[in-house]
């Protein structure tokens, strides 16, 4: 867990003094990513900077898992935290694996210890590690150096991290790669990670929570879904887009937003399809076939005005969603198909439910809406 | 053809002058390594002593060695050593400081500050970040120093044969006062041989000692 109480930075400068982090506070629950974000020069890289007190603090306290920092001798502080930077700063002269076990051969780890760690999370963001370590840093392309840069950060396996802009400077679609991998990382290692970031589609990405900070004050502490739903101000809501409601849509998983819908078979008849969609109020019923898979669909118009069974009258489905997939994808899915629902899966194939466009605009409609009828009763009061 | 035959003829005596030679520099540079990289190093801590440094640095080499020698001499007399070897390698040791300082303080310097500021987050000590980053990617730019310093030094201990210091400029200076061309021109042939030979000797050094990461 990480503290901040009323954290505060003032540079005195030749123009008189700046206040780059005016009082800050918030917490950091154990395991989570905290995104902190904002323009350039709103304070969130000081902020970071004085955690590990690369910058030092004008006024207020940091707390590492209940810890004073204060208290702590720097370079043990220092050592116990996990430090990955932009320009990644991997030492040209040592190989990749010495790079990676700087921290734990500081703290007089066993080297065969601290040697195969370096090598398992080689592994884990895929480096081979026959290949890549003894090589030397200017060997590495960007992308797979900043691979290493988060790798040597988790060497000594510190409980905090702290990230400044660590993918900013990796081509985007490299920069997708390692998020994934990172967040992958992340569910097996659970560290407390402050990360600064200016990009908000990555904050909505990679973050828990996100911190929004503006000329040195936190304006918005909460999670990217309810930052973009529920901007606190107008500066927040023109930092997060006009389009942040489409940003959400990767917030939420294709299964939230599924409900069931009993589905048919090939060898029932179309009367029971009509019966189907009559009960749910459809237009369509989702045919399946003998392993439970999504092969087909039915219209209701088609049930109405015909006989017999439904393998020789259902149309083919143009493709089907996984329930653990983002409702963003779902939503490419239904424009690139012109469609209007689409049939859910799970990850072995079969049959789950189906997620309509009506259904998603209601569940991302429903948090306004509740913010607005809260809204109206408060202004009645 | 007399040259050569001098040459050939005094093959024994060059060498031993040579020896000479570069006992007073091989020792002088030495010592001015050891002086001027933890100068170099330490006044990268502060700008204002830095250029303090530098500039005594650069006004030191611009003395005409033979003022120098000038200068020492009644220094010196006061323990017994005026003119020899000693006021060799002080000359040299001070000629030296600036290619040895300016190089160091640069190199230092120019480590790329992210190596610092991941240095420095990761918990390195000052000292350990010396050691561990910014010497091993500096050796290259302060070698190059060192063989700077080398070979100006090797042409000035040639001078120093007027101060009785001995070496390679003991040849040239008899060639001059006996008006023996032979002599004057294996002296001046022995120097200059023996600045290239060092000044390659130097830069496989270098190569040697520049950590493999960092090799072009």
């Amino acid at each position: 867990m990480i503290t901040l109480d009323k954290l505060t930075k003032v540079f005195e400068t030749a123009n008189g003094p700046v206040t780059a982090a005016d009082h800050v506070s918030m917490e950091v629950p154990e395991g989570e990513i905290c995104i902190l974000l904002g323009p350039s020069g709103c304070g969130k890289t000081t902020a970071l900077k004085m955690i590990n007190r690369l910058i030092p603090k004008t006024s207020g306290k940091i707390f590492i898992n209940g810890r004073d920092t204060d208290e702590q001798n720097v370079t043990e502080l220092r050592r116990g935290i996990g430090y990955v930077i932009q320009q990644i700063g991997l030492f040209p002269n040592m190989t990749i694996v010495d790079n990676i076990c700087v921290v734990p051969d500081m703290l007089g780890w066993d080297r065969a210890k601290s040697r195969k760690r370096a090598m398992e999370l080689l592994e884990m963001v895929n480096l081979d590690p026959a290949v890549f370590a003894n090589r030397f840093p200017k060997e590495l392309s960007g992308g797979q150096q900043q691979r290493v840069g988060v790798v040597r950060a988790l060497a000594a396996d510190p409980p905090v991290m702290l990230m400044d802009e660590p993918f900013g400077a990796i081509d985007p679609i490299n920069r997708e790669v390692i998020q994934d991998e990172f967040l992958k990382l992340q569910k097996e290692f659970r560290k407390t990670i402050m990360f600064v970031s200016h990009d908000i589609d990555e904050a909505v990405k990679m973050g828990d929570k996100v911190a929004i900070f503006r000329a040195g004050k936190l304006e918005q502490f909460d999670s990217p879904d309810n930052v973009l739903a529920h901007p606190a101000n107008p500066f927040i809501a023109d930092f997060v887009g006009s389009d942040r409601t489409l940003k959400r849509l990767r917030l939420v998983t294709v299964g939230q937003a599924m409900f069931d819908a009993p589905a048919v078979t090939e060898d029932d008849t179309l009367d029971r399809a009509a019966g189907v969609m009559r009960d749910l109020d459809h237009d369509f019923v989702v045919v399946t076939d003998r392993h439970g898979r999504p092969d087909g669909y039915v219209r209701q118009a088609v049930a109405e005005a015909k006989h017999g069974t439904i393998a020789e009258h259902h149309a083919r489905l143009p493709v089907t969603v996984e329930a653990g997939q983002d409702l963003r994808t779902a939503v490419s899915q239904m424009f690139t198909h012109d469609v209007t629902w689409l049939a859910v899966t799970d990850s072995q194939g079969r049959y789950q439910g189906v997620v309509t466009q009506q259904g998603i605009t209601h569940l991302l409609g429903k948090t306004y809406g509740a913010a607005a009828t809260a809204g109206t009763a408060a202004a009645a009061e | 053809m007399e040259t050569v035959g001098f040459i050939a003829d005094n093959l024994d005596l060059i060498a031993a002058l040579t020896v000479e030679h570069v006992s007073i520099v091989g020792v002088a540079v030495g010592l001015a390594i050891l002086t001027g990289v933890p100068i170099g190093i330490a006044i990268t801590q502060n700008r204002k002593v830095a250029d303090a440094v530098l500039y005594t640095a650069g006004v030191l080499i611009t003395i005409p060695s033979i003022a120098l020698f000038g200068v020492l001499i009644p220094i010196l007399s006061t323990i017994g050593h005026g003119i020899g070897y000693l006021p060799a390698v002080i000359a040299v040791l001070l000629y030296s400081q600036l290619p040895i300082i300016r190089n160091t303080y640069t190199a230092i310097n120019n480590v790329d500050p992210a190596l610092r500021e991941a240095a420095r987050g990761m918990g390195m000590r000052p000292l350990e970040r010396l050691r561990r980053v910014e010497i091993p990617l500096a050796v290259p730019v302060i070698m190059a120093g060192v063989r700077t310093a080398v070979v100006i030094n090797i042409g000035v201990t040639a001078i120093a044969a007027y101060i009785g210091a001995g070496g390679l400029g003991t040849l040239i200076s008899r060639g001059i006062s006996q008006t023996d061309p032979r002599q004057l021109v294996a002296g001046a042939l022995a120097v200059s041989l023996l600045a290239i030979v060092a000044d390659y000797a130097l830069l496989w050094a270098q190569k040697r000692l520049t950590p493999s990461g960092v090799r072009a």
